[in-house]
């Protein structure tokens, strides 16, 4: 396998954001994997997302474990560094990354074997920890790199390539996020993107955990009739409940919505979340409620898709450890070296 | 059998009337307490070792405790020396059975001519006496029975009541123990009355009734006047708030799980500023592989960062061990050893994980390990540990045990230099990147086989790269080509011909003498007992403390220049023999190991009996002739001995 570097050629017309950055800016290297994969659509939004939102494309920490989604993080944000660890352990180095600095915007890329099998322990902690950070899963129901088995969120009677039913029972994340404190939850659909793009900026911007399950299909070995997550069955099944947009501080609101009730949420960094809520039932500040919604979507085959749930002023990891504000990374020995006197005192008390 | 409303000595109990014909000796014995786990003796036996601590005397303390919380056996053995001989030594000269369920095998550790302090409330099973040691029967239940009507308060207080028996019996300051009680309870002043009543109910009983003090007793002293009083474990916790560590991730597992704890106690007093910013995080994760994971993670982004585990723990960290191997990541692993695996006998100490740390993960890996023996080193490999991990960009395993990480030992006091900064290693910054022209992770520009490393966020153009564990090449893009492959595991084994100069030296005491005894960790503990006794039988050895893995080259020429070389640890499999067989390519035979596995710590006595077993049967010579005509053996003339 070879390695492509992108030419790094700037189109004259192409916009630029803020920073004065245009969309290529935010780009990877090229993608390997196969033509018309949902990642790469993910991938797409997470360097519009990105691009819009003006952010320094060198201040991110990219981390990945091991799959077809893990791949992902060289093919966005190249300015920024990017770990592509171990088999479902993506949580923990995020957790890490995340303490050594606070400062940077940390991306997880996952995908339903990473998160949902092997890693299932490692996700539920990291959402019980708050990590201020936005977590994707490139969820298609299926292993693509050791070539089609089902994965834990296959839905139960959904079929393989060949025709072979799952047998178990599918495990949700949206669902178990929900149930153990994210602060943010969300679901879309890589060929939503519309939807997904918005929704990956609020999450980026959201202070605390912020979880998306992208539905991205596989289509070399999970996009065929039978198949729950397929990109037809997702179309056909999909029910939009609350969109978001994201609205960077003192811009003009500008945004067109065709329907639904509008309400705007306050960011901490002074943004605006502007939620609109397709069920004017629906308080997507009531996690109770939200469990509820998906779990009944889920029984009747539909997919429910936007921003389920969340909570603007939850804490994070770092509010619960009281750290300063100022990197752990960038403490040197005056700040975290007691001295001499200090370990005098150590001694006499040993005494 | 006398009333039980009035104490009295029972029949046989009496000292003075019991088998005792030693000699008055001071600060030389061993003290066993024999205790049920969960009846509050740990507090007692503790305030006991820190009385005689505190009288200047030098002891070494011994937890042997069952993998439970409440109900089963626990002994606590003091070593009290004042040759400063800290390892263990078989055979008890004291003990204080206070476990019925325990009592026979109890009675029966005890040397001849040794003391039995026990409950004399109810009498001692005939089956149970022995003729040869004495008896000295305290009816600690009868006596506490009247003064604390509180059941609870009464089994607490029957161990302070033995401390207090003991502080008469061999002649304790008692200033010193009641001091220290004021001390303990300082602003509980309520418990302060009660705690030195029962002591004295005990002191007063052995007064009235028994001979006191004992043959075997205690005496001021100097040989601990300048220590202090340390666990390895607390050690390496304050050694790595020094050493500057910032994210400490682990997950609770016996023996380590006290240095995570100190950690954190250590910082809410060191670490917190005055603005109640706290300098640290410290996670308790779901399980190992993700304490692992976030140190490496944390490494990976710029922090010091590191864990503490103990076997079973490093067996879940192992892939991530090799991840951090090859994706170079500086991380610091405590592994406090313990016998494996499961529960049980873990909570016993062995140096058992050598091999498994050594070479842990898949593929090519080697990962250097740093050998603390004593309190001191534990607190300044924590800081060394810390330093090397940066400097090596790789994971550096410190290689304690549950005997120098749960047990409190002498040290001298912690030292710090002011002037000292932290050796961050090879990471370039933003001005850095701005000076130089082409960044390659991965480049071996010093010849050393270590790159330089950027951190995430450095510089909005240069110097970002993607971590991977092995398919790269020198500017870490994607590769999976052969040549890219080997090149690096090439560059790895640089890396390691560095560390080899980088990781502590050996120990070395030596003159020019036949025998040289190798051993690292807490093996060193009974080894100036176990050399003395050699002495004794003319035997004179050079030594040799392992500290670092690799192996710097004095290690090699030692083991050269000895013509009979032992190496002494706490593992069946000779796994340190194995190190030094596969890193300095020596021929097995040139090694004769000691080995003991039972699960306590070594013994003095187990050293000198498997060398002097050894030398017979090589029919080594001896400096002078063994009295007694036991194992000595006629000198060689062809094989003189060289002092």
């Amino acid at each position: 396998m070879t390695f492509v570097v992108k030419p790094r050629v700037r189109h004259p017309l192409l916009p630029v954001n803020e920073l004065g950055l245009t969309r290529r800016d935010y780009e990877g290297s090229v993608s390997t994997l196969c033509a018309g994969c949902g990642h790469d659509s993910v991938s797409a939004a997470i360097v519009q997302a990105c691009a819009e939102l003006s952010l320094p494309p060198h201040k991110f920490a990219k981390v990945s474990g091991i799959g077809c989604s893990s791949k992902t993080p060289s093919y966005f944000l190249s300015h920024s560094h990017g770990f592509n660890s171990v088999h479902g352990r993506m949580p923990s180095v995020a957790t890490g990354a995340n303490l050594a600095n606070r400062e940077l915007y940390c991306i997880g890329v996952s995908g339903d074997g990473d998160s949902a099998s092997i890693g299932i322990g490692q996700f539920a902690h990291i959402v019980r920890r708050r990590i201020n950070m936005l977590y994707v899963v490139d969820n298609n129901g299926t292993y693509g790199l050791t070539k089609g088995q089902f994965s834990a969120t296959n839905d139960k009677g959904s079929t393989s390539k060949k025709g072979v039913p799952n047998l178990y029972e599918p495990i949700d994340l949206v669902s178990m996020a929900l149930q153990i404190g994210a602060s943010f939850v969300a679901r879309s659909f890589s060929g939503d993107k519309r939807q997904l793009v918005p929704l990956i900026q609020a999450g980026l911007m959201h202070k605390g955990f912020a979880f998306i399950d992208v539905i991205s299909p596989c289509v070399a070995f999970n996009n065929h009739n039978g198949s729950t997550k397929s990109y037809d069955y997702v179309r056909d099944h999909s029910e939009r409940l609350v969109s978001a947009d994201f609205i960077a501080p003192g811009a003009e609101i500008t945004v067109d919505y065709d329907s639904g009730a509008l309400e705007d949420v306050a960011m901490p960094d002074g943004s605006t979340l502007r939620l609109r809520k397709l069920d004017e039932d629906y308080d997507p500040r009531d996690r109770i409620q939200a469990l509820t919604q998906v779990q009944r979507s889920a029984e009747a085959g539909e997919v429910v898709t936007g921003l389920l749930y969340m909570d603007a002023d939850a804490a994070d990891c770092h509010d619960v450890l009281g750290t300063p504000s100022a990197p752990l990374n960038a403490l040197d020995e005056s700040v975290l070296c007691p001295g001499t006197e200090a370990l005098e005192g150590v001694n006499a008390q040993l005494r | 059998m006398t009333d039980k409303a009035t104490p009295a000595v029972p029949e046989g109990d009496s000292v003075a009337n019991g088998v005792n014909d030693r000699r008055t000796s001071y600060n030389d014995f061993v003290i066993r307490f024999a205790n049920v786990n969960g009846s509050g003796s740990a507090s007692a036996n503790g305030m006991f070792a820190k009385a005689l601590f505190r009288m200047g005397i030098p002891v070494a303390t011994r937890n042997i405790f069952p993998s439970n919380i409440e109900g089963l056996p626990t002994w606590f053995e003091v070593r009290v020396s004042e040759k400063g001989y800290a390892g263990r030594r078989e055979g008890i000269d004291l003990m204080v059975a206070m476990n019925a369920e325990t009592f026979a095998e109890d009675v029966a550790s005890v040397v001849p001519g040794g003391y039995l302090l026990y409950d004399n409330s109810k009498e001692l099973d005939v089956r149970l006496r022995r003729s040869d040691i004495n008896l000295v029967g305290v009816p600690i239940s009868q006596l506490v029975l009247p003064e604390f009507p509180n059941p609870k308060h009464r089994a607490l207080f029957k161990n302070i009541v033995y401390v207090g028996a003991l502080s008469a019996l061999i002649n304790i300051d008692f200033d010193v123990i009641t001091g220290m009680v004021s001390a303990q309870f300082k602003g509980k002043d309520d418990l302060i009355a009660p705690n030195i009543h029962a002591l004295e109910i005990g002191r007063h009983y052995v007064l009235d009734y028994l001979v006191c003090p004992l043959p075997i007793q205690v005496r001021y002293s100097n040989g601990a006047s300048d220590k202090i009083l340390v666990d390895g474990n607390t050690a390496a916790a304050i050694g790595a708030i020094y050493g500057g560590a910032t994210v400490c991730a682990w997950y609770p597992i016996t023996p380590s799980t006290s240095l995570a704890e100190a950690f954190e106690q250590y910082c809410n007093r060191l670490r917190v500023d005055e603005n109640g910013e706290r300098n640290f995080a410290i996670i308790q994760a779901e399980d190992e592989l993700s304490a692992m994971g976030i140190v490496i993670g944390a490494g990976w982004n710029g922090a010091r960062a590191f864990t503490a585990t103990s076997g079973p723990g490093l067996s879940l960290m192992t892939e991530f061990l090799g991840l951090a191997y090859f994706a170079e990541i500086p991380a610091v692993l405590w592994d406090i050893q313990r016998t494996g695996p499961s529960t049980g006998m873990p909570t016993r100490t062995q140096q058992g994980d050598l091999l498994s740390a050594a070479y842990a993960s898949h593929g090519d890996t080697r990962h250097p390990l740093l050998f603390p023996s004593t309190p001191n080193e534990c607190f300044d490999f924590a800081v060394a540990a810390l330093d090397l991990a940066d400097r090596l960009q790789t994971p550096i395993l410190v290689m304690s045990d549950l005997e120098l990480g749960m047990n409190d030992n002498l040290a001298d006091p912690f030292t710090w230099d002011d002037e000292r900064s932290y050796d961050r290693g090879k990471v370039l910054g933003a001005d850095d990147l701005e000076r130089i022209e082409t960044f390659g992770r991965y480049l071996d520009v010093d010849g050393d086989g270590i790159g330089y490393r950027t951190l995430p966020g450095t510089h909005p153009e240069k110097g970002a790269f993607f971590t991977r564990g092995t398919s790269r090449d020198e500017y870490a893009a994607y590769t999976e080509a052969p040549e890219h492959y080997s090149a690096n595991m090439d560059r790895l084994l640089k890396k390691w011909e560095t560390a080899r100069d980088l990781v502590p030296a050996p120990v070395i005491e030596e003159q020019g003498r036949l025998i040289g005894i190798v051993f690292y960790g807490t093996t060193a503990l009974p080894i100036p007992e176990a050399l003395d006794r050699l002495l004794e039988d003319g035997v004179e050895v050079d030594t040799m403390r392992l500290r670092g893995f690799p192996f710097t080259d004095e290690v090699r020429e030692f083991i050269d220049r000895h013509e009979i070389v032992f190496l002494a640890e706490q593992n069946r499999d000779a796994q340190m023999k194995t190190l030094l067989v596969n890193d300095l390519g020596l021929d097995p035979a040139r090694i004769d190991s000691v080995l003991y596995y039972g699960g306590f710590s070594i013994s003095a006595d187990t050293i000198y009996e498997q060398v002097s077993e050894r030398l017979v049967e090589y029919n080594v010579p001896r400096l002078r002739a063994v009295g007694g005509g036991g194992r000595g053996t006629a000198p060689r003339k062809d094989r003189e001995y060289r002092p």
